[in-house]
């Protein structure tokens, strides 16, 4: 990649790393909040300036970053005429908006969070219109709709912004999501997600039996941002925002963006019926009713946001007509309609700052209070109805010129005519706009005295005026922008000259009705007015929030039949669809034949299998009694562990026998706070249910195992058993698998075990801290005890055993690379060991004790075996890679010294750790349950005196 | 031998699931308890079954060894389903002190709560 790729990378990532900064100087004041905004966006202004020559001469420029290369995702950028034009825009506004923003937001508001998202809404926009590829472009998209949402709300405090915000999230979400499927579709067809590679498709597109699914759903995320009809309905709702997010996101940014996308697709897409018929139709409909309903509209900014609706409308439809003289209209007007519109926003913000209302009614007369406000307003307005001299009249123009030879079904008459009217109407509110606002005799009932605003909060609005009458009587100007945009849209090199006189044109004519008929709409506008207020209307909001809670209460039943908090009948569902899915693909695939002879039956086993089946059964009809079941359990374990010796798995053996130990302990403690027997409350018919259940899923997985053991399969195994012992230095494969070839997994495993001890130890202060303790210290569970808690005799054989079952555990720690053993076996043998000097003494005399605590020893185990793995990167080798050595200590006989050793270690800790805190956690609890806690070994001590105890006497 | 093994996995994964589907916490914890070792055997079984074939390399030349993979995951397995009980027990514990009750449905009274808040 060159610096000019680079560079562009940089520009699509200015905004979100200046975005960064204005919410971490939160206190720093308006001032230095909004130089934080304007620095990143003006450098990156810059150097998309810098790129602007190159671009109008019609290079286009790219820069690619592979992302995810095998779906298609690269963060890759382009930036041609049209990409150019729009990022001036996002950019130019943005810097224009972040002054204005400056002297509109009181102190009060939190400004660093607007900028912030100001910035992050900017970097997504720029995105959109940059992205080289579509999914990074999906993504961006979502982002505008993210951060919009943000801005929209950011006066939280008011019910109408969260609203509004959460409509316009809802709608332009959910546009998104449709346009994500058109979009996939689309790459698909061409093969590629690269947004170059798709417009040089546009044939195979056409062609495709796919093309009008794509079509619409990308127009359905198009028209849903871009506000058409019958998706409208947001954007006014959206104007609950400051207004400065209303002069940016819905004149010149975000709700152009689907007028992007509509541009950024019109040669692959467009040039079909369908097209026309669409996006044609629907853009007519939306201008004339955007510009009907502004109308009669009070509220300055909504006004302005059918306004915008209408011209929105309007871009559609000319992008709808497929001609290149349409487009080369389009683009004209996407610029003018910016500068326009984003004044005349600025200016109802003006207004409303100073007078405090932004309602029509309330207004009027102000030319003389706020001469400075009334001629920006008034330009800016004039050239949003098309008068000559101003911008908005020259696309205006060439906009009634295409639909002046545009045949609708055949018909010569419906786009001029319906134009017509849409130009007429657009008239009409913007004359109110200015006599309304303006003109009229001075009033007395201002909420506040209009004066005009500081110098700040003009300037943007001012400059943007200048715009306007610059380009509307030297429209050469704009020439070239144009050109190089529209020369993008088409795909065709296009040379535009822009000139104010066309001659004698039917636009023309269209025009003077338009402006004649408006003039006299306002002035019959107060009978019209009280019309419209009378006459019946659907109400979109209304509509919205009826469907919002059809929607919920309907997801509502859903859950509620659903989940109805019955866990046995999830279960039940869950068990019944597995063993049906297992049936299905069982019968779907056909058996082999056995491959493998049957291994002959001795008697032990034999009886080994009755022992295991007799007590599973006898689980199953005794489990009310706990107690008995409990021990039936262990019986089930011992015999399994009795199986894998048997088996060729003395690892297994000695890990499930030593698990099952501590199993049986924890139930144990836990049966003691529990009830002790279940009671029989299921009828006849569910217990008749989940007997056929476990039968059925019973002897779907037996099955399953037996035909699995018959046959023989290709295994990855042979690799362990030939490279254990070069590779990771031991001859117990099993051990060598867990700490060196697969150690990863068993790092994450002991992470696994060593956050479920941290989780019962947080559940148990939860626990503690709650209504439980006082339960706990209210019952009485002195009934279930011994006389005699703490038994000489098994005091004492713990006591001789410790260090017994220490020596033991470090033995089968050692040898466990070579012989079965290991860390898990050793860590819980040692746990063993422990948990015997609890049960025997008491938790409070073994407490007294210990001298570090388990979650540290978790942690050490795990930092230990992590920094092992991360060892073998000093030496240049991928993470836990394992080295070794031998090493011969006399007495004790050679053993190994490997760096999985210290792996091992950590499992070791790690697995002690996790269980003393579990069983630890379990007999705290005991420990609030009321009773007195003995600080000695035993409850008497037998080295005292006979006649010295009480009970003697 | 095989189908002693067989048998002996299907017969406790359907006293587990019997157990599971139990309306209160401690047969539902010993059914998961029973699941759990069904389905330890029955991940080493699928190394087949061998006798006198431990995966511990002979000093003394050449030997055949069981396949030593499903081993050493049931290893973990079985350690990490003893955590997986404990939370569960500890969860359950937690639930019974807190509610006086140990049956694992919700009522259907509360649920009917919850949605008219």
């Amino acid at each position: 990649m060159n610096t000019t790729g680079n560079v562009l990378i940089l520009i699509a990532l200015l905004p979100f790393i200046g975005a960064l900064v204005p919410g971490l100087m939160i206190r720093a004041g308006r001032n230095a909040c909004a130089s934080f905004t304007a620095v990143p966006t003006a450098i990156a202004l810059i150097l998309l300036l810098t790129f602007a020559p190159a671009v109008m001469d019609g290079e286009v420029i790219q820069a690619e970053v592979e992302w995810l290369p095998q779906l298609g995702l690269s963060a890759s950028f382009f930036l041609d005429g049209l990409g150019l034009l729009f990022a001036c825009m996002i950019l130019g506004v943005g810097l224009l908006i972040t002054l204005y923003a400056r002297f509109y937001l009181s102190g009060e508001d939190p400004v660093g969070q607007f900028y912030t998202y100001l910035l992050l809404f900017q970097g997504a926009m720029l995105g959109v219109v940059l992205s080289d590829n579509i999914l990074l472009l999906l993504v961006f998209w979502e982002l505008t709709s993210l951060s919009s949402f943000l801005l929209i709300g950011y006066w939280k405090h008011l019910p109408e912004g969260r609203q509004g915000a959460r409509m316009a999230l809802t709608v332009t979400g959910a546009g998104g999501l449709a346009m994500i499927g058109g979009m996939l579709i689309l790459g698909n067809i061409a093969g590629s997600y690269n947004l170059t590679d798709i417009l040089q498709a546009g044939d195979a597109i056409r062609a495709s039996e796919w093309y009008l699914p794509a079509l619409i759903l990308i127009l359905l995320g198009a028209f849903t941002k871009s506000a058409q009809f019958p998706f409208h309905f947001w954007l006014p709702h959206a104007m609950a925002a400051p207004t400065p997010v209303s002069a940016y996101l819905h004149s010149a940014t975000m709700v152009k963006a689907g007028v992007f996308l509509m541009a950024r697709m019109w040669p692959v897409l467009s040039g079909t019926d369908a097209w026309f018929y669409i996006v044609a139709t629907t853009g007519l409909v939306t201008m004339v009713l955007g510009a009907l309903i502004a109308l009669f509209k009070d509220d300055l900014k909504a006004l302005l946001a059918f306004s915008t609706v209408s011209h929105l409308g309007l871009l559609t439809m000319l992008l709808g007509f497929g001609t290149e003289a349409a487009a080369v209209a389009a683009v004209f007007h996407i610029i003018n309609h910016l500068t326009f519109k984003a004044a005349l926003f600025m200016t109802a913000g003006i207004i409303d700052h100073e007078t405090h209302t932004r309602d029509i009614k309330r207004l009027g007369g102000l030319r003389h209070l706020m001469p400075i406000t009334f001629f920006i307003g008034t330009v800016a307005a004039l050239s949003m109805a098309g008068i000559p001299l101003f911008n908005g009249f020259l696309s205006k123009e060439m906009m009634l010129e295409e639909a002046s030879h545009t045949y609708w079904a055949g018909s010569a008459y419906a786009v001029p005519v319906l134009a017509t009217i849409g130009a007429l109407l657009s008239v009409a509110y913007s004359f109110r706009f200015i006599s309304h606002v303006f003109f009229g005799p001075v009033r007395d009932d201002y909420p506040a005295k209009p004066h005009d605003p500081p110098f700040g909060l003009w300037a943007a609005p001012a400059l943007l005026v200048v715009l306007v009458v610059l380009i509307g009587v030297m429209p050469f100007l704009a020439d070239g922008i144009v050109a190089a945009a529209a020369s993008a849209v088409t795909g065709a090199e296009l040379d535009p000259h822009l000139k104010i006189w066309h001659g004698v044109t039917p636009a023309l004519f269209m025009s003077i009705i338009a402006v004649v008929g408006g003039a006299v709409l306002l002035a019959m506008h107060t009978p019209l007015d009280r019309a419209w207020i009378k006459a019946p209307r659907p109400e979109a909001k209304a509509i919205f929030d009826q469907l919002i809670a059809a929607i919920v209460a309907l997801t509502q039943r859903i859950t509620a039949t659903t989940h109805n908090g019955s866990i046995s009948r999830y279960l039940a569902i869950f068990t019944v669809s597995s063993v049906v899915l297992g049936a299905i693909a069982f019968m779907g695939g056909g058996l082999s034949a056995p491959t493998r002879e049957m291994l002959p039956v001795p008697a032990v086993i034999a009886v080994g299998w009755v022992m295991l089946v007799v007590a599973t059964i006898s689980v199953v009809t005794m489990h009310h009694h706990r107690f008995r079941a409990l021990v039936l359990i262990g019986i089930i374990g011992l015999t399994i562990s009795a199986g894998f010796v048997y088996m060729s798995a003395p690892d297994l053996a000695l890990t499930q026998i030593s698990v099952e130990t501590v199993t049986i302990m924890l139930l144990l403690l836990a049966l003691h706070f529990l009830p002790k027997e279940t009671p029989k409350e299921s009828p006849f018919g569910l217990k008749v249910r989940d007997g056929i259940i476990a039968v059925a899923a019973g002897a779907g997985v037996g099955g399953l195992s037996y035909a699995f053991m018959q046959r023989d399969i290709s295994t990855i195994s042979s690799f362990h058993v030939e490279n254990s012992y070069e590779g990771g230095g031991g001859t117990n494969v099993v051990n060598v698998i867990l700490v060196d070839f697969r150690g990863y997994d068993t790092y994450g495993e002991i992470i696994v075990l060593g956050i479920a001890g941290l989780l019962i130890y947080a559940l148990m202060h939860a626990l503690l801290e709650g209504p439980a303790a006082r339960r706990l210290r209210n019952a009485d569970y002195a009934q279930d005890r011994s006389k005699d808690r703490h038994p000489l005799m098994m005091v004492v054989v713990t006591r001789v055993l410790m260090p017994i079952a220490l020596m033991v555990g470090i033995y089968i720690f050692l040898r466990g690379h070579n012989q079965p053993g290991g860390g898990f076996v050793a860590g819980l043998v040692v746990a063993i060991a422990l948990l015997m000097q609890y049960m025997a003494s008491g938790f409070a005399w073994t407490q007294d004790r210990q001298r570090i605590e388990y979650h540290t020893l978790i942690g050490f185990g795990v930092i230990i075996a992590g920094v092992t793995g991360a060892g073998a990167w000093v030496f240049g080798v991928p993470f836990l890679t394992s080295s070794y050595t031998y090493v011969h200590l006399p007495p004790i006989e050679e053993f190994e010294l490997a760096t999985a050793m210290l792996f091992d270690l950590g499992v070791f800790l790690t697995v002690l750790g996790a269980v003393m805190l579990m069983l630890y956690s379990l007999s705290r609890i005991a420990r609030y349950a009321g009773t007195t806690v003995n600080v000695d070994p035993m409850d008497y001590d037998p080295s005292s005196r006979v006649e010295d105890t009480p009970e003697a006497r | 031998m095989e189908l002693l093994v067989a048998s002996a996995i299907g017969t406790m994964t359907a006293g587990g699931v019997y157990l599971l589907l139990r309306l209160r916490t401690f047969p539902v914890i010993l059914g998961l308890a029973l699941l759990s070792y069904a389905v330890n055997v029955f991940l080493f079984s699928s190394g087949r079954l061998a006798i006198d074939m431990s995966p511990i390399l002979s000093k003394y030349g050449e030997a055949s060894y069981t396949d030593p993979l499903p081993q050493a995951l049931v290893l973990t397995a079985i350690v990490i389903s003893f955590g997986m009980t404990a939370v569960l027990v500890m969860i359950s514990l937690g639930a019974f002190l807190e509610s006086d009750t140990d049956s694992i449905d919700i009522d259907q009274a509360d649920t009917d709560e919850d949605a008219a808040k």
